[in-house]
């Protein structure tokens, strides 16, 4: 079924009784081209365009709980391409172009919203380098905007300019950023793909691979063993546990990152608006609440909820960007787990054992690369070779020294 | 979370600065034929176990002891803090 204004107006004449399940809820079969692990927005996007670009069928996206309910659900829903590294930009202006026609594609309400990324600046420095950082984006056929502390404060007048020790003295703007409603995505992902045959398992578990001499045969799952030409791998914090049973061990540690909602507001905020001398970023869901959220709480963690310390380390961020927000009350948060990986930047690559492949150590950057993501994995899957944008993203980069680190920072994922 | 700190008691995980798995005490032989390789594994891939996890905390702000620290990376649970150069000695190493 197509959605159209036009059907929801026959529909409401009718009674509502036309609408169909947006996807089939089949039972796996005993044997697929392409199984891949984890219904979130990577591996529905993975399968859509498995089907729909590179003309593959006999696909099944399994899912341990059901989908959307991981971290696709759980991100604070920025889209950007403001990265500074050869070896990501494009990738991510690649990104950001899918996600500018992605509704009309698959005919589904996303409420992708480009209302702008700004990057706040408060030292000479930090100009220095977003001046760099926007050539970056220019040079790879992005958009990139430098503003003076005036401009700033004409679009967000709120904000703490004259603060004694982080004075705003301007901001990188991309326009063509800004947010997307996140459990849209799974579902428009899902529904497109279901309608191209695939079979989207959920409660589908996978427990353990069955190889042999060194060649995936398939997965043994909590419903049976479903056999598989190729295997991939989609299932970001959990990539470590998953691939252990393969017996692989990743240059990945997961980590826990909170998110928050306050209670509904005026509308304030009309882009997002991150901090630059701290680590916090901010934008208006169309609902009224501050989305907003910080840095990962710096340990280990599976347990997809953060402690009080950096609760309190991103709401002294937000104080100090706009004291305002200090009269907003928290209406909701909680904690995803990021697959954070030795340099910062994600993988999409053949792994060790022949028919299995890997998409992860998306930091908690993830969301904003889901088309993308897919598109690359289907690639790689379809046809063995990485797409061109993602030709970094590779497993050996750590062995052969090409880090994509921007930051800086090392092997420690707790900084990225 | 709070820290049981094996010499200062109980202290508050704030006060300290983590830095991953303790497998990092265990550098290898620079000398070793596979060096190379050993190093690639010892600085870059991780276990990353969902459940018991034994990690390197240092102690930034209290006595800059280096601990390792039990921890259940499911629950957030702390079972078990040992000062780490207890840890190495007892594998082996002279100091």
């Amino acid at each position: 079924m197509r959605y159209s204004g036009f059907r929801i107006i026959k529909e409401a004449l009718t009674g509502n009784r036309g609408w169909q399940p947006a996807w089939r809820n089949p039972e796996p079969k005993p044997h697929y081209d392409f199984v891949i692990i984890g219904g979130g927005g990577h591996g529905l996007a993975t399968a859509y365009y498995l089907a729909r670009e590179f003309g593959k069928s006999r696909i099944a996206v399994l899912e341990k709980g059901w989908i959307g309910g991981g971290n696709v659900g759980r991100n604070t829903t920025i889209i950007r391409s403001n990265y500074l590294l050869d070896g990501n930009e494009p990738f991510y202006e690649f990104s950001l172009k899918l996600w500018e026609g992605l509704e009309q594609v698959f005919n589904y309400n996303a409420m992708v919203s480009q209302r702008g990324v700004l990057n706040l600046m408060h030292s000479d420095a930090q100009r220095d380098a977003y001046r760099r950082r926007g050539n970056a984006m220019h040079l790879n056929g992005a958009d990139a905007q430098l503003l003076d502390a005036a401009q700033v404060r004409e679009m967000v007048p709120f904000l703490n300019f004259d603060n004694a020790r982080f004075p705003i003295k301007g901001g990188l703007l991309q326009r063509r950023g800004g947010t997307v409603r996140h459990d849209a995505v799974a579902w428009g992902y899902a529904r497109g793909a279901d309608a191209r045959g695939v079979d989207i398992i959920q409660n589908c578990e996978v427990t353990g691979f069955r190889m042999t001499n060194g060649k995936v045969q398939g997965v043994e799952t909590t419903r049976g063993y479903i056999g598989a030409k190729k295997i991939g791998c989609a299932v970001a914090g959990s990539s470590g546990a998953l691939m252990a049973k393969a017996d692989q061990r990743l240059p990945i540690e997961s980590h826990v990152l909170q998110a928050f909602v306050s209670e509904g507001l005026k509308p304030t905020i009309k882009g997002v608006i991150t901090f630059g001398a701290g680590h916090f970023y901010v934008s208006q869901s169309d609902k009224g609440g501050l989305v907003f959220g910080g840095d990962i709480d710096g340990y280990n963690s599976y347990a997809q909820r953060g402690n009080l310390p950096t609760v309190e380390d991103v709401c002294e961020s937000g104080m100090a960007l706009m004291p305002m927000i200090g009269r907003a009350r928290l209406l909701r948060m909680w904690g995803g787990i990021m697959d954070m990986s030795m340099d910062g930047s994600p993988i999409i690559d053949k792994t060790d054992i022949e028919g299995l492949y890997f998409n992860g150590g998306w930091c908690y950057g993830g969301f904003k690369a889901t088309p993308a993501s897919g598109w690359c994995f289907a690639h790689l899957l379809a046809t063995d070779t990485p797409h061109e944008t993602a030709t970094a993203y590779r497993f050996d980069r750590f062995r052969k020294g090409l880090m994509i680190d921007e930051k800086g920072v090392g092997a420690q994922p707790n900084l990225h | 979370m709070i820290i049981n700190h094996p010499l200062l008691g109980p202290r508050d995980a704030q006060e300290f600065t983590y830095l991953g798995d303790a497998s990092l005490i265990d550098r290898p032989d620079w000398s070793a034929e596979d060096a190379n390789e050993q190093y690639y594994a010892y600085a870059y891939l991780r276990d990353n176990p969902a459940g018991l996890h034994r990690e390197l905390w240092f102690h930034e702000q209290g006595d800059r002891s280096w601990l390792v620290v039990t921890r259940n990376t499911l629950t957030h649970e702390i079972t078990r803090v040992e000062l780490a150069s207890d840890v190495a000695r007892l594998a082996g190493r002279s100091r």
